[in-house]
């Protein structure tokens, strides 16, 4: 589903991304672990199109994401961290219209849109605009956007920060329900071991822009050690720490 | 990409008339200008001097400003999510000029309705040609005003631009005609791009089609939105923008 070989990126002087190698197979949900400033969102704006790399090639969702970048939107959903739900318009129409834009018929969007309302149990609060909603509720609708057009294959960025201990729960089990439901592929960054540790099948962990380590959650604990540990031993740093407030 | 442009064009438009206090109040300050400069000005010049550039001055502000919607939409992920759509960029950016060019005709036509009711006389062809120039105007600036609010840091969009319109409306010669204006000043005014289009109005408002500064103002209206519409979409397709 995502497959990249050497991707690299350059900012200036600096290096954000210094060549990583992903695999990700169909139905898997992967985490993508690392410290601020890893490279762990300017990855993931590069496979999602937003961004092109200084180097290498990859294959996103059976694309490839330099020549054929709306071919690789067409197929994907991306949650960006920010968000992307605006504060004072009604969210139904802000959905119709997204769904339009991924090429939907107006009646087409306005059904999937219902779709996915019902789906991340949002129904009854299309109406509202954005400043109206909690934030679980805002992050559910930042995943609606993404979903109208029955993308393959998920984005999150940092899908749970922020939220209550309750609504990173609800959530992920949204995300579960859509692997299991839908067979849906999903990548994600997060600063939550515990998160990682619940919900991927896989992690990749980055540090100064190259992965570092890779293994499902069992694997990498291997020892008897916890997730911090592990993490702690391949970067020399705490994940902890790096949690913002 | 004409559907895409198409389809936010109607969403836009929607939204943007169901604030229908917001595009009164977009039109207030020429508006003023009109009613309580107006009188004044009447007594030693003609409402189809003072006119054009009341228009010049709300397409300045009205369109100069429409960048201001897009510093909200970045800033809250609203850009991006549809950047991750397959709609191409120069759609996301024409989806919007073309709302704030139906904003600019609505204020226009008001500004117009009192300007005839307190006097002005001029022929409804000179209008109609000075409307469409003003048009092609104010989408360029428009334009130009997304690559500002997507290029500056979002704190300084609305005080660099609200402070940069302030010269170029007055450079124009909005309010009196740079004829009466001191040698330097009026030399520094050729410098102001908005100098020529006005000049093409005043004629135009006065029944005069065929004329140098018409043709002037039509040429400098057309290069600016060449290089106008060429930059706001160069930002706009801009990979990090």
């Amino acid at each position: 589903m995502i497959e990249t070989s050497g991707l690299t990126k350059t900012f200036g002087d600096v290096q954000a991304v210094a060549g990583v190698d992903i695999t990700v197979e169909p139905g898997e949900i992967v985490g993508f672990l690392g410290p601020n400033g890893a490279g762990k969102t300017t990855t993931m704006r590069m496979l999602t199109t937003l961004l092109a790399p200084t180097s290498g090639a990859a294959t996103v969702a059976g694309h490839d994401l330099l020549a054929e970048p709306r071919e690789v939107r067409r197929r994907i959903g991306y949650v960006s961290q920010g968000g992307a739900v605006p504060p004072a318009a009604p969210l139904r129409g802000e959905l119709e219209l997204q769904g339009m834009l991924y090429g939907l018929s107006r009646e087409r969007s306005a059904a999937r849109t219902r779709e996915v309302l019902a789906l991340l149990e949002l129904t009854g609060l299309e109406e509202r605009v954005g400043a109206a909603l909690s934030g679980g509720q805002r992050r559910r609708f930042d995943i609606a956007f993404a979903l109208l057009h029955e993308p393959v294959l998920l984005f999150l960025d940092e899908p749970t920060t922020g939220l209550d201990p309750q609504s990173r729960a609800h959530l992920w089990e949204h995300v579960r329900a859509l692997r299991a439901e839908r067979g849906m592929t999903v990548f994600l960054t997060t600063h939550y071991l515990d998160e990682a540790d619940a919900l991927c099948d896989r992690l990749l962990i980055i540090d100064h822009g190259r992965i570092v380590a890779e293994g499902t959650p069992a694997g990498l604990k291997s020892g008897g050690r916890t997730l911090d540990q592990v993490f702690l031993d391949i970067t020399g740093r705490s994940l902890r720490e790096e949690v913002p407030a | 990409m004409l559907r895409d442009t198409w389809v936010l064009f109607r969403h836009n438009v929607r939204v943007t008339l169901a604030q229908k206090v917001g595009i009164a109040f977009g039109a207030l300050q020429p508006l003023l200008f009109l009613v309580l400069f107006g009188p004044i000005f009447t007594s030693i010049g003609t409402w189809e001097t003072l006119v054009p550039g009341l228009i010049i001055q709300l397409g300045l502000m009205s369109t100069g400003l429409a960048g201001f919607g897009v510093v909200f939409e970045r800033a809250s992920g609203v850009l991006e999510r549809m950047r991750v759509t397959p709609a191409s960029r120069l759609a996301l950016l024409l989806g919007r000029v073309l709302t704030n060019a139906v904003t600019l005709i609505i204020q226009m036509a008001l500004l117009l309705a009192v300007a005839y009711a307190l006097g002005l006389r001029a022929p409804l062809a000179g209008v109609l040609a000075g409307v469409a120039l003003v048009l092609v105007l104010g989408v360029s600036l428009a334009a130009l005003s997304y690559a500002v609010a997507l290029t500056l840091p979002q704190e300084l969009f609305a005080p660099v631009t609200s402070t940069a319109v302030v010269p170029l409306v007055l450079l124009s010669g909005a309010f009196l005609p740079m004829s009466m204006a001191p040698g330097w000043l009026d030399a520094l005014s050729h410098l102001s791009p908005f100098r020529y289009p006005l000049e093409a109005l005043r004629d135009l408002f006065h029944g005069a089609y065929a004329t140098g500064t018409v043709a002037l103002g039509v040429a400098v209206t057309a290069v600016f939105a060449a290089v106008s519409l060429a930059v706001g979409t160069r930002v706009f397709n801009r990979q990090n923008a």
